[in-house]
Order: C-alpha cells, then structure tokens, then sequence
C-alpha cells in the first residue's frame, strides 16, 4: 500500500514537473467556438514560428463563453493568459481586477488611432471616455443582413412589387423598405418567409436585433454617461422601432422563437426566407458553396435607415485582454504587440478575420476582398453597444423578460414594454448607486 | 433500531475472521460519507446562508456587505420570480399528473401474463436511460414545426409547440412525462405484484366489479408505494434545470431552477441567489414533509 502509494506521488510530481516545463513557452487565449477563431489559431501558428512560443487558441460554445469566463476569473485561475471577451464585460473585467490595465501598452502603441474609432470606444475603454484601455480591438463585428439576390432579381417578383408598393424592389434602404420586402415575400403556403431575425432570449442575441431598429430610428438605450434611461429607451423611436420588430417577427418563418447565428445563417441556407439579420462573422459561412447551396444567389446589406435617416448597427465583436491572474504576462504583452503590427493585422484579415485596423480596413484591397467587406467596412464606423457596466447582465436579463413577452407572445403593447423597461433599469441603476 | 443492526457483526462474516472489530467497521463505512457530506453538502450549504445576508458578487472584487434580510424581501417582491413559481407549480403538477396516469396506467396493463413481459417491460424503460440533455435536444427536434416528426405523424401541419408561449410549458411537461413514466411504472409494478392474489380471488367470489376492485383492493394497496414514486418525481420535477433549458427559453417556461442559474452563474448576484435557492430549498422541505407525512397516515390504514 505504502508502495503504491509513493508511486503514485512520484508519477503525479513527475506530470506537474513536464507540465510546468511545457507551459513556460505557451499561451492561451480563450474566446468561442466559431470561424474566427480558427482563424486566430492559423494566425498564431504563425506566431509560433517567429517567436518558438506556442500559442493555443482554446473556445468553448457561446452559451457558456461567458460563464465558462468568469468562473475562471471569480476562481482566479490561471488557465488562461489572454481573453478574447465580448464588449459588455469591459465593465465587470476591469471593476473586478480580472483584466489587466493597458493603458499605457495603448498610448506607447498610439492604439486609439491605429484601431478605428469605434472599436476602440466600444472593445477596450471602460469607464467611457475615461481614457482608460482595458483591450486591444481584435475581431471587429457588427450585425449585417444577407439576401436572396435571385428573389429580388426575378423579373415577376419585381414587377409584382412594383405594382403592390409604387417602387423598385431592391436591397432596402430604409426599415420602412425591410418592411414591405418581408412583407411582400412572407407567403408560408409556398413554405417561403419573409425574414429571418434574432429572437433567443437567453442572452444578448434578441437585445442586438431589437437594438438594430432602436438605433436606427434614431434612438438610445440611455444616456451612457449619467445613467438616466426614462425618456431614452421608451422614447417615441425606441417605441417605434420595438414595434416595427415586431411585425417583422410577423414575418418570420414557424416556431423562430429561440433563434440566434445558427438558425439565421439556416434561414438562407435552408432557402426559408428572403433576408435574414446576422454577424458578418457569419458571412463567410454563406459564401461558400459546401455550407450553402444558394451561395452564388447570396447578396449582402448594411442595416438600413431609420425614418429619420438616422443609421446605425448593434455592435458584436470582441478585443483581446490580458487576465490578471496569468503568471505569463509579459510573454502575453509580447504576443500583443505582433498581435497589433501593420503586416499581421493585414495577415489577419486576409484568413478571415475582421480588423479593426483602421489602415487594413480603409484599404481597397480589404473593401473588395469580398462581397460584404464594403458593408462591414460602412458598419463599423457606425455601430453603438449595449451598457458596458458590471451589471450589464442584470440590464440584460430586464430586456430580455420585457421585450421577449410583447415580441414573440404578444403581450401587453410597445409603450408600457419600454416604460417597465425603462423602470427596470432606473431601479438597476440606483441599485449599484449610479444615479440618486 | 438502526444502531442494533450496526453494532452487531455476524462472527462467521469474512470481516469478522479479519480481526475487524464492529467499530471499525462502522467507522470504515460512515465517516468517509459523513466526512463528503460535511464538506460538500453542509458548509456549502451554512456557507450560503451567510452569503443570503450580503449583496456578495463573486464577479468582483468588492468585499460583501451584510444587507440583513433586504435579499429575501427583494425576491419575494418581484413580480418574475412569483411567476416563476407559478410555472413550476403548474409543471410539477402537469407533469407529475400525467407520469402518474401513464406509469400506473402502464403497471395495470403489464401487470399480466403476457409473451415477452420482461422485454417489453425493459424497452419502455429506455427513455429514462437517456441523460436529460440528450431528451432535451432529441425532443427539440421532434417538436420543430417545420421538419418534425410529431407534426408530421399527428398531421398538425406547422403546429408551434416550443415557439407559442402557451403551449411551450405542456411540450416541455409532455417531453417529462414521456421519459419519467416508466420510472412510476417500475415502483407501481413492484406494488401491483405485491398484492395477495387471494384478495383478488375473494373479491371474485363476492362477484365484486373491477373497478370496486380496483379502488378498494389495488389502489389502497399500492398507495404507499406509489406515494414514494410521487414523492420523487415531485422533487426531481420541481429542480427540473436541463431538459427545459434546452428546449425552450419561453418566460413561460422559465423554472426556477433556470431562474436560480441565470441570476447566480450570468448576473452572478452571488447574494441573491443564495438568498433564492434558500427559499426553494424551503419550499421543497415543506412539500416533501406534506407528502411523507400522507404517506406514513397511508402506511397506516
């Protein structure tokens, strides 16, 4: 028994001793399962061969990112050296310790304007406008739509719209215009729909649809920087525009109650529907013949128009921090600044992923790579978020019991959702003691 | 009465012959139990009822700050989680009923000579084999309207089970329903082969009909073990978490128990939560205290 006993202990020494030995020349970056991240993995290979530091790009499924995340940071654990973290974790990362401060990595790097603008304001300062950098942009995203062109071009189909609603049947400019095409196209005794949108309430994925309409009518959730939500969010463009998704749920193909990235790129894929709502992460997927056979027929739009004019998209994407509890971080600070260079942010975008290198997006060569690359590069100089505060979760849950109810069950109407809405979120906010 | 039977150990016994005394091996086998419980049941537990008191987030780094009874009073406030009990109230009950009907239903019919008891009995098991997030997903399948298979069979054409909202809770219910009842089918055939055939046979003889026999033979007779699958299916459907949180994010079918894991693991309010699932604890200590309580007035009669 002793034997076996000290055995044991001799092998387990000897496993901690090669791990140790292993880890001191790698790093890992945790971020979700998804094409982007296969991407990084390609990247940092190549990383690997410049430096003999090996990089591992670990994911785990989008329900659990953020869980998985925290678990980690509230543990304090070192499994990770560097995150790729979504945009409202900004807040609770830096407010908790868990990301490491790079401020001055930015201004040594002059980051805020080697990034676009907006990733920068979006992925990596928190408080706003505090001047405070706690990422650096690595995937820029926001949402997008895709279309069926064949549809749209059939010269029956264009005539027949043309006679229903007075104008030509093309991509629409306007929501006004998204309307009446998801309108025009949704005939389910053909098993044809007119839209495909966000509508899971688990847990951002409606919120971002809904905001695509909020922030294009003109709106916004509150005032970001003192707080005050009542006359924002239930304005009478918030209102609007809830109501408006709403009809376009309408217009959804049967059972789209929980439906997010998968069913949306399904919805093209699938040939149900005319247009559907989607990260351009998601768009390489729908350009390729093997995962859509409609590929050839696939056409691409930003997020149209409010009725003011006003236009602006829901914010996806992610920048990369470096965890405060990785023993490895200056290795990590190394890993950022190749991460940042012209030539591998280039490199970057060429594998698939979206910069948010102002020069490599600016670039022509970026803007025609693909048929969407000039709607991503319009999008990202015109995307707002949601609250980036730690309770951005509870803020999260509020939308999600109030919008879900009058979306999908037709409950209650727009005006008295956004007023509780707006209620909910006042309490949340003097709560943590935001405003009096 | 249960000290006796430890304290005794048969001297014939291989344990016996090893020089074990009665002692060690009571020791042997119960501290190493009691020792898991404490460390993994009752200081995570006392542990949290600290936590129910401070508006704790484990998400940061603030030091937790003792609010006193301001959790518990939060909770039994707010409006979404009083509609969370109702749902789940309503589940327990939906699902419980029919795994009941269906189960008992099932002993009665196999309770019987039949070819092939054994196998048949053995494949209507099967479903409740299967792990809860495996049903989930399976079932998320079969109810979509577009390419499922219940729609397709029953001829419903694009019926919404899991995207109306008040059907969503009784296709959750139904999924329950059809992986527990061999459960209750298995602990009511047990009770149902334990009646004395010659009560049956007397019953017979006074020309009694099936269903007097039923409700003053079988029924009274197989009530105490059919309390006991109640009992359990009752608990297992009140902290119901995988199977409804994979088929359907309907608020109206939000079970407390998907409530509990939202609040503590993505809004990670550590405090709150504590304070909430203490209050469902309550709540099923109490029903299960009801139940055992009929069950031991059944035992009786």
């Amino acid at each position: 028994m002793k034997t076996n006993f000290k055995n044991l202990m001799a092998g387990a020494a000897i496993c901690a001793m090669s791990s140790t030995s292993l880890a001191a020349e790698e790093l890992v970056i945790f971020w979700a399962e998804w094409d982007p991240a296969n991407f990084l993995q390609e990247l940092v290979n190549e990383y690997e061969e410049v430096s003999g530091v090996e990089v591992i790009v670990e994911t785990t499924p989008w329900s659990d990112f953020q869980t998985k995340a925290f678990t980690e940071f509230n543990a304090r654990g070192d499994a990770y050296d560097m995150i790729v973290g979504d945009s409202q974790w900004l807040g609770a990362a830096s407010t908790g310790g868990h990301y490491v401060d790079l401020t001055e990595f930015f201004a040594e790097h002059n980051l805020a304007e080697v990034m676009a603008p907006a990733t920068v304001k979006y992925y990596a300062e928190y408080p706003g406008n505090s001047g405070s950098y706690w990422a650096v942009p690595a995937e820029g995203d926001a949402v997008g739509w895709s279309y069926r062109k064949d549809w749209f071009e059939d010269p029956a189909e264009m005539a027949a719209f043309n006679e229903k609603y007075g104008y030509d049947l093309a991509p629409p400019a306007t929501w006004a215009e998204l309307l009446d095409i998801a309108e025009f196209f949704h005939r389910p005794d053909e098993d044809r729909y007119g839209v495909a949108i966000y509508t899971d309430n688990s847990y951002d994925a409606m919120v971002m649809g809904v905001e695509n309409a909020i922030f294009s009518y003109g709106a916004d959730l509150g005032d970001f920087e003192t707080y005050e939500v009542d006359g924002y969010i239930n304005s009478p463009a918030a209102v609007q525009a809830l109501e408006d998704y709403k009809r376009l749920y309408g217009y959804t193909p049967p059972g789209w109650a929980k439906t997010f990235f998968v069913e949306n790129n399904q919805a093209i894929t699938e040939g149900l529907t005319a247009m559907s709502m989607n990260y351009f992460a998601f768009f390489p997927a729908l350009l390729n013949e093997a995962t859509n056979p409609h590929a050839a027929h696939t056409g691409f739009f930003a997020n149209p128009a409010g009725p003011t004019g006003a236009q602006f998209a829901a914010l996806g994407g992610q920048g990369i921090s470096v965890v405060s509890y990785s023993d490895k971080q200056e290795e990590s600070m190394k890993f950022l600044e190749w991460f940042i260079s012209d030539d591998v942010q280039k490199r970057w975008a060429e594998l698939g992923g979206y910069t948010a290198h102002a020069k490599t997006l600016e670039s022509d060569e970026f803007r025609n790579a693909t048929p969407y690359n000039e709607a991503f590069y319009q999008t990202m100089f015109k995307v707002k978020d949601f609250w980036a505060v730690p309770e951005f979760a509870e803020l999260l849950t509020s939308a999600n019991q109030r919008l879900y109810p009058f979306i999908v069950g037709n409950e209650g109407t727009a005006q008295e959702t956004m007023d509780a809405l707006a209620a909910d979120w006042e309490a949340t906010f003097k709560k943590y003691g935001r405003t009096e | 009465m249960a000290l006796s039977v430890i304290a005794r150990l048969d001297p014939g016994s291989r344990a016996a012959k090893r020089g074990m005394s009665d002692l060690a091996i009571r020791n042997l086998f119960i501290i190493p139990t009691i020792t898991f419980l404490i460390v993994f049941n009752i200081f995570p537990l006392l542990y949290s009822l600290g936590y129910s008191f401070t508006d704790f987030r484990a998400s940061t780094n603030a030091p937790a700050k003792f609010v006193g009874l301001d959790n518990y009073k939060f909770l039994l406030n707010d409006e979404f989680i009083w509609r969370n009990f109702t749902i789940t109230a309503k589940y327990v009950i939906i699902s419980v009923t029919g795994q009941v009907i269906v189960g008992f239903g099932m002993a009665m019919l196999l309770n019987r000579d039949i070819p092939l008891k054994g196998l048949i009995t053995t494949l209507l098991m099967l479903p409740m084999m299967l792990s809860m997030a495996v049903v989930g997903l399976f079932w998320k399948l079969l109810y979509d309207p577009s390419f499922g298979i219940i729609n397709y069979g029953l001829g419903l054409g694009k019926f919404e089970w899991l995207a109306d909202p008040d059907v969503a809770l009784y296709a959750v219910a139904l999924t329950d329903i059809w992986m527990w009842s061999p459960f209750v089918m298995l602990l009511s055939l047990a009770g149902l082969s334990a009646v004395p055939k010659h009560l049956y046979e007397a019953a017979e003889i006074d020309r009694a009909g099936s269903f007097y026999t039923f409700t003053r033979i079988t029924l009274p007779l197989v009530a105490p073990i059919l309390m006991i699958a109640i009992i359990f299916r009752t608990m297992e459907a009140f902290k119901t978490f995988d199977m409804a949180y994979i088929l359907s994010s309907q608020p109206t079918t939000e079970l407390i128990a998907i409530r509990l894991y939202k609040m503590a693991f993505l809004e990670w309010q550590t405090g709150q939560s504590s304070a909430f699932a203490y209050i469902v604890l309550i709540m099923v200590v109490a029903i299960t205290n009801l139940y055992v309580k009929y069950l031991n007035k059944v035992k009786e009669r």
